[in-house]
């Protein structure tokens, strides 16, 4: 569906409105088994063959809970700075939708397991931005939907739907932010890094797969906006289908920019869930929504209530892992970055190849200018995140290496490199594929030079008459009849001693 | 006053998809009150000092291993459908509820 919609100015909008944000992400737990019964947690298998009677929701079939996933909850809400409840409920939340098969989900009402805490998110310029978490509580995943005879896959004129219940019953963790306001203009960034420093965290905890791309960690964006001289919120939309970092800041951005059109034209902004579409950043109305209490919440029956002692809340703290932003301080010290150095490494999303390059045997300034100045650059290239590019830090540092030992120069290095991205193998595959060897033989580069010098009998004399600096002429010459596999410094030497 | 009204019973039906005539309003508003009434009695034993009670047994943490267990194959789990299509429950189009 398109529709047109007028936009206001962007900086327009900045000067009459304040807006406001509220966020929810819903990340996927990576535990062998669904929540409430044994079915395996994996994605992309055959359709319907991860599924029992009871994520199938035939007659009496009853849940068992997922420790690991109460675990892992408990953990995230520890990470977020949450106080966890001492004791709490599931509750069935009703309604009737084909992707969910039991006609109500399993979800956390009024008693999440975690509550009241915050994260604070680095902004570009190295700002930090608390932002403060409502909740985080516990509930189910549900199928997937496919819907056929419409022309877009979308469920505008699809004839009949078709439906995937692997999903259905994942362990599903939502984490809701108080409301966000105060941002200014930089509530698209707000949003974006906030969800940014989430999905570091969660993988940090290694509680999800936390790909955006699968949909193991979606972003639901609240957007409303103030004028400036209101004393109450606005009417707020929610946008949906928000899968990517970078669709987060553009959908946010999108629906002030609209929604400001509509309120100095004298509408109102309804409330309603909206569908964010990658491919014109734009969003359109979707589903309107139910009020509260047609979900008929109640406590779940079949499930006993969970009241983690604060003994094994502690021994979970316990096992939090160095936090994104504690290991960041931690690198900042240890590699002697700048305050900008360190920004550079976090917002390319370095750090762990770095780290892990370094790892391998390198120095981190050596680590750091092949991912945060070269490789990202590919990345950006191929249109890939940093971490999806096809080489390892690993790899990375057996270049590092080569170049080091003077078995490759730094031009050839990065001609290896592309090798190993266009996925002609490991470094030294690339190597002898390509012949791509420096050449190191003395004989070799010894009759280059004398060529080159014959070449330029005018530069040779400069040289000979004690002016060094002129080698680099030389240098160049040979470096081009080798086509750059010679090593400079080896030919400037040879130069230097043919001279004197 | 009844504890329930007729329109009540009326949302109630339609949030349950349940097709409920006139007729049946009326018959279903009138049984539904005197169950609830019957049950709020519960309300006068009730005092403060008598927490709300959700579930009969006193248990608490009852968790479960995570292990994969074997699920149903996909002919199994579609043997019950109506419907079902390239693997997949087959089900009506989906009007006027989501876009």
């Amino acid at each position: 569906m398109t529709s047109v919609h007028e936009l206001m100015d962007y900086a327009e909008v900045i000067e009459r409105f304040d807006p406001v944000l509220g966020l929810e992400v819903h990340v996927e737990l990576h535990t062998n088994t669904k929540m409430f019964c044994g079915c395996a947690n994996v994605f992309g298998g055959e359709p319907n063959t991860q599924v029992c009677p009871t994520c199938l929701g035939l007659p009496g079939a009853l849940p068992a809970l997922n420790g690991k996933a109460v675990e892992s909850a408990i953990r995230i809400g520890l990470a977020l700075n949450c106080e966890i409840a001492e004791w709490c409920r599931f509750a069935r939340k009703n309604y009737f939708y084909p992707d969910m098969p039991k006609n109500f989900q399993t979800s956390q009402y009024d008693e999440p397991i975690a509550y009241n805490g915050y994260l604070d998110v680095t902004l570009d310029d190295g700002s930090l931005f608390r932002v403060e978490i409502e909740r985080a509580h516990m509930e189910e995943d549900t199928g997937k939907s496919l819907h056929v005879g419409g022309a877009t896959g979308r469920i505008h004129g699809a004839e009949h739907s078709l439906l995937d219940y692997n999903r259905a019953g994942v362990p599903l963790i939502e984490i809701v932010t108080k409301t966000i306001s105060g941002t200014g203009e930089r509530a698209p960034e707000v949003a974006r890094a906030y969800v940014t420093a989430l999905r570091d965290l969660l993988k940090a905890l290694d509680v999800s797969d936390v790909r955006m791309d699968q949909g193991s960690l979606r972003c639901d964006a609240n957007v409303s906006l103030m004028a400036k001289d209101a004393t109450e919120f606005g009417t707020r939309t929610e946008t949906k289908n928000v899968n990517s970092l970078r669709s987060v800041e553009r959908a946010v951005r999108f629906e002030m920019t609209r929604q400001a059109a509509v309120l100095v034209a004298g509408g109102k902004v309804t409330q309603e869930t909206r569908h964010f579409d990658e491919s014109t950043g734009s969003t359109s109305p979707g589903r309107t929504k139910e009020t509260a209490e047609d979900y008929r919440y109640f406590p779940e029956p079949d499930l006993v209530p969970i009241a983690p002692s604060r003994e094994w809340v502690e021994e979970l703290r316990g096992t939090l892992p160095e936090l994104p932003w504690e290991r960041r301080k931690r690198v900042q010290q240890e590699w002697s970055l700048t305050d900008a150095e360190l920004r550079d490494l976090v917002n390319a999303g370095a750090v762990d190849l770095v780290a892990a390059t370094v790892d391998a045997g390198v120095t981190p300034a050596e680590a750091r200018s092949w991912w945060v100045a070269y490789l990202t650059k590919e990345a950006n290239n191929r249109g890939v995140e940093l971490s999806e590019l096809a080489i390892t830090p690993v790899q990375i540092a057996r270049v590092i290496g080569l170049v080091n030992s003077g078995e490759l120069t730094n031009k050839l290095a990065r001609e290896v490199v592309t090798g190993v991205l266009d996925g002609e193998g490991e470094p030294e595959a690339v190597i002898e594929a390509r012949g791509l060897k420096v050449v190191s033989d003395d004989s070799a580069l010894e009759k280059a030079v004398d060529e080159a010098l014959a070449a330029q009998p005018d530069v040779a004399a400069k040289i000979r008459d004690g002016k060094v600096a002129a080698a680099g002429a030389i240098v160049g010459a040979v470096m081009k009849a080798t086509k750059g596999q010679a090593d400079a410094k080896r030919v400037r030497e040879l130069i230097i001693a043919r001279c004197s | 006053m009844p504890s329930i009204s007729r329109d009540e019973v009326a949302h109630l039906a339609r949030l349950a998809r349940l097709a409920v005539t006139d007729d049946e309003l009326d018959l279903f508003a009138g049984q539904l009150d005197v169950i609830l009434q019957s049950v709020a009695t519960v309300g006068d034993i009730a005092t403060a000092d008598i927490p709300p009670t959700s579930h009969a047994v006193p248990l608490t943490n009852v968790f479960r291993e995570d292990v994969v267990r074997p699920s149903l194959g996909q002919q199994q789990a579609l043997a019950g459908a109506p419907a079902a299509e390239d693997g997949r429950f087959r089900v009506p189009r989906i009007l006027g509820e989501e876009a």
